[in-house]
């Protein structure tokens, strides 16, 4: 469902026709008899309902688009404020006009809007519920007081996030074929935040609208939300200014010299794989990834008609093209978020006996990042088509590595490097765009598709 | 024009120390709520977050710190009790809050936001004396007993504080940069036109919320705030994120020896000021300065460089190639559309060029006149800035538009 333009898989049909089922059974159930919705408060459903679809709609409108800030999320205060006021079959409804109104990706708009309805609707629908249990009946119309009011508005918070995060990983894992290990993993802790945040505000909400003051003090409350939602929503804006960086380089790089995007993207590949069997977190494996697909950004300093050149470099030539280590490393030197990586581009020519360039360290005084790059470059050199030299198979690559741990390479790096391969095996095509080299097979919008290659497969 | 900043410092200096006097003499009027809005506010302060600017330099927010000085300009009656605090007293109590916030960071080395603290104190103030009197003298019950009308009233005088508060900018920043004052604080309010709405909605609901639900309602109603304040951080490195990456791209046509050392960063400047010139708003000459530092990176796709950086003598499909791969990378960046067009157009005649693209071409010229070696300028025949030019008007017909060969003419024998 997140993927290219493929058609839905059956798991994602299977588990948004079970999701719509139960939202549709979650909005016609009242706990305590068969009445549906009679006897709800609809002078407070149709207003929250209305507010949450205006929120949704207002970066799709042409009119207030250009002025709001887009991509904030769903919104969930409104949401907590219906499930601390309304009972929990009419907090199920609050959500759907909105969902269904409010802004989609290209691919499947429909199914798209229809899952996020369902989604929204059963987890409004479990936190009017968390609610209500931990509240007592809260009678019609009775003022909230403090502080008893806020232990179960903050239950009914995190309620609602662990259900979303929940359905979420169900649709990545139905859609994406992610594996179930990789779909939940950190997504509660990254959002609890937030949501416990917006709970507060829709209690504050509720609290305004039960007031004497009444509903125009509540809907002031949205405006200071509305900035804290596009403000939360800026998490995925760093990571996607990250990526803008790699790949503006990259394309720099790309215009001058065609051969050392597809090596740098690969060399990318190979480095998180080494990174993630040397048990690092996901920011450093990140990090590392960042550092392969960069390291060769020196090369924008050396001419290219001697990039180019065909057949061997005089000792002039090739002290010039020593020299891109240091041309990267001055490259990016400003940028900020590269951290260890810019380590990784100034040293990935040092070898391990301290003969290399262009510091001649040994050991360890390389940084980790460093020897890591260095394996999986000369790893992409050995087994991709160059102007000079056929591919090896990676078998053979592997064996010319092991030879060369301990002078050249870290042994351990080229030891996790085998085991990578073993287990994941290696396809040195170049993907069609950066994207999916950037984020990883799971990045969220990158499809997981292709035969991954065995590791023995000579390469054509 | 200069005595109007003096002017507004002595008159902030002056509200504060009558309030604070009045304070000390009188003793504080309900002091739990006294102090449970300083401590808002001073946390507040002490959260403000450095933003990067366009133009080199940084500015802090801190939106909590004004919210919660607000609320309490505004504050009624607190959990459903009458409250007699009057304007002096939320003054006093917002400069002596304010100062326990910023202490940590003057103590650190940083310097203190004396524009910012004059502002808010002026605010504060004008505030509390539309309100308190209402208040106070019972006017505002009767008027509009606990209801909407109220909520509207609060919500009024808050935005009303908010264009004050863009018109002492403005006027600050008037005198001190002796620009003309009505364009810039259209830009002031072009730029509050989000921020001012939630500040002001933020003061007036930290005011009915006190109201209705106590001192509790602080807590509940800020923590999310604070922690927005915090992760606007974020915010802040995504937009430091995008500046390092042009810089670095403006530095590759450097490295890789196709201009000369700092071109692009002199083009910026002056592409900035020739815009200023212009009469263009802010958000474009920030489009300008990004297209103006990233003019040059299509070259990278040259074989071999072309001498000191000049395309002029390449044939015009060449010039447009490179205009259109430099675009294809500046596209990648994630800065706004508009730059990568802008280096796009860079190749077409002027009249169809963006305006922006206009005044990069003719800067662009400029430089490259004046970066050869001064033998080479005067064996050409322009040994000087006057010459070059003269050179520039001559070639007004298709690549360099009046208009901009003026304004730089200006910028140049101005400064």
């Amino acid at each position: 469902m997140h993927g290219g333009g493929a058609r839905l898989t059956r798991a994602a049909r299977v588990t948004l026709a079970c999701a719509v089922c139960a939202a549709v059974a979650c909005a016609a159930s009242t706990p305590g008899g068969p009445g549906g919705l009679r006897g709800v408060e609809w002078g407070v459903l149709l207003p929250l309902a209305a507010l949450y679809a205006l929120c949704e709609y207002a970066p799709r409108c042409p009119l207030l688009g250009p002025r709001v800030p887009g991509n904030v999320g769903a919104f969930f205060p409104v949401l907590l404020t219906a499930a601390v006021l309304l009972p929990p079959a009419a907090a199920a409804l609050t959500p759907v006009p909105g969902a269904l109104v409010g802004r989609a990706r290209a691919h499947h708009p429909v199914a798209r809007r229809v899952w996020h309805a369902a989604q929204l609707a059963l987890a409004a629908w479990a936190a009017a519920r968390v609610h209500g249990a931990l509240s007592g009946q809260l009678a019609d119309g009775a003022p909230l007081a403090f502080p008893a009011a806020l232990p179960p508005a903050v239950a009914a918070a995190l309620t609602l996030c662990a259900v979303t995060t929940a359905l979420d990983g169900c649709m990545l894992v139905a859609a994406e074929r992610c594996p179930p290990r990789l779909a939940w993993r950190g997504q509660f802790a990254r959002s609890a935040g937030p949501h416990l945040a917006h709970g507060l505000a829709g209690l504050m909400m509720a609290v305004l609208w039960r007031s004497p003051y009444g509903p125009v003090a509540a809907l002031l409350v949205l405006l200071p939300m509305y900035i804290c939602c596009w403000v939360f929503a800026q998490y995925h804006r760093e990571r996607a200014a990250h990526r803008a960086t790699v790949r503006a380089l990259v394309q720099a790089v790309d215009i001058k010299d065609r051969y050392t995007r597809g090596h740098s993207e690969r060399v990318g590949r190979a480095s998180a794989l080494i990174a993630r069997e040397l048990g690092m977190d996901e920011a450093r494996t990140e990090a590392l990834r960042f550092a392969g697909i960069l390291h060769d950004v020196g090369k924008l300093g050396v001419p290219t008609r001697l990039l180019r050149k065909e057949g061997p470099l005089t000792a002039e030539e090739r002290r010039v093209i020593q020299l891109h280590p240091e041309y990267g490393n001055e490259m990016v030197r400003g940028i900020g978020f590269l951290g260890e990586a810019r380590a990784a581009i100034l040293h990935h020519h040092e070898r391990m006996d301290g003969t290399g360039y262009p510091y001649g360290l040994s050991g360890s005084e390389i940084p980790p990042f460093a020897r890591v790059v260095a394996v999986a470059d000369a790893f992409d050199a050995m087994t991709s088509t160059r102007s000079y030299s056929r591919a090896r198979p990676v078998g053979a690559a592997l064996v010319e590595l092991d030879r060369c741990a301990g002078s050249q390479f870290d042994p351990d790096v080229v030891r996790a490097l085998r085991r990578a391969l073993d287990r994941e095996g290696w396809s040195p095509a170049a993907t069609a765009d950066l994207t999916e080299a950037l984020e990883g097979p799971y990045g969220g919008s990158g499809g997981v598709g292709g035969g991954v290659r065995a590791a023995s497969e000579p390469v054509p | 024009m200069r005595h109007a900043v003096t002017l507004l410092y002595a008159a902030a200096a002056a509200l504060c120390a009558v309030a604070l006097c009045a304070t000390l003499w009188r003793g504080l009027d309900e002091p739990g709520i006294a102090a449970a809005f300083g401590c808002v506010i001073a946390v507040g302060e002490f959260a403000r977050v450095r933003l990067p600017e366009a133009d080199g330099g940084s500015r802090t927010v801190g939106p909590l710190g004004i919210a919660g000085a607000l609320g309490y300009a505004l504050l009624g009656e607190a959990g459903g009790e009458p409250t007699s605090h009057g304007v002096l007293q939320t003054v006093a109590v917002t400069v002596v809050a304010s100062l326990c916030g910023l202490a940590p960071h003057v103590a650190r080395g940083q310097p203190p936001p004396v524009d910012h603290s004059v502002r808010a104190v002026l605010g504060v103030g004008f505030a509390a004396t539309c309100f308190q009197p209402l208040y106070n003298s019972g006017w505002l019950a009767g008027a509009f007993a606990p209801g909407p009308g109220y909520v509207l009233c609060l919500l009024g005088i808050t935005l009303l504080t908010g264009a004050c508060d863009a018109l002492l900018t403005a006027a600050l920043s008037a005198a001190r940069a002796g620009w003309p004052f009505g364009p810039l604080l259209r830009d002031e309010l072009r730029a509050r036109l989000g921020i001012v709405p939630a500040i002001a909605a933020t003061g007036a609901v930290i005011a009915l919320a006190v109201a209705v639900a106590g001192l509790w309602a602080l807590p509940v109603f800020c923590v999310p705030l604070l922690l927005t304040q915090f992760s606007f951080r974020r915010y802040a490195s995504v937009r430091a994120t995008y500046r390092q990456t042009i810089a670095s791209l403006a530095r590759a046509t450097e490295v890789a020896g196709h201009t000369p050392q700092g071109h692009a960063r002199r083009v910026a400047r002056l592409s900035r000021a020739v815009g200023r010139e212009l009469g263009l708003r802010e958000p474009e000459l920030t489009v300008l300065e990004y297209a103006a530092l990233m003019h040059d990176i299509g070259q990278l796709s040259l074989v071999d460089p072309v001498p000191g950086g000049a395309t002029q003598p390449l044939a015009p499909q060449e010039q447009r190639r490179i205009a259109l791969l430099g675009g294809a990378v500046v596209r990648q960046t994630g800065v706004a559309p508009e730059v990568a067009v802008v280096v796009e157009r860079q190749a077409d005649p002027y009249r169809e060029q963006p305006v922006a693209a206009r005044v990069i071409r003719v800067v662009n010229a400029y430089e490259d006149l004046l970066a050869r070696r001064p033998a080479e300028r005067s064996a050409a025949g322009f040994p000087g800035v006057a010459p070059a030019l003269d050179r520039l008007r001559e070639d007004t017909e298709r690549d360099y538009e009046p208009r901009v060969v003026e304004a730089l003419a200006r910028v140049v024998h101005g400064g």
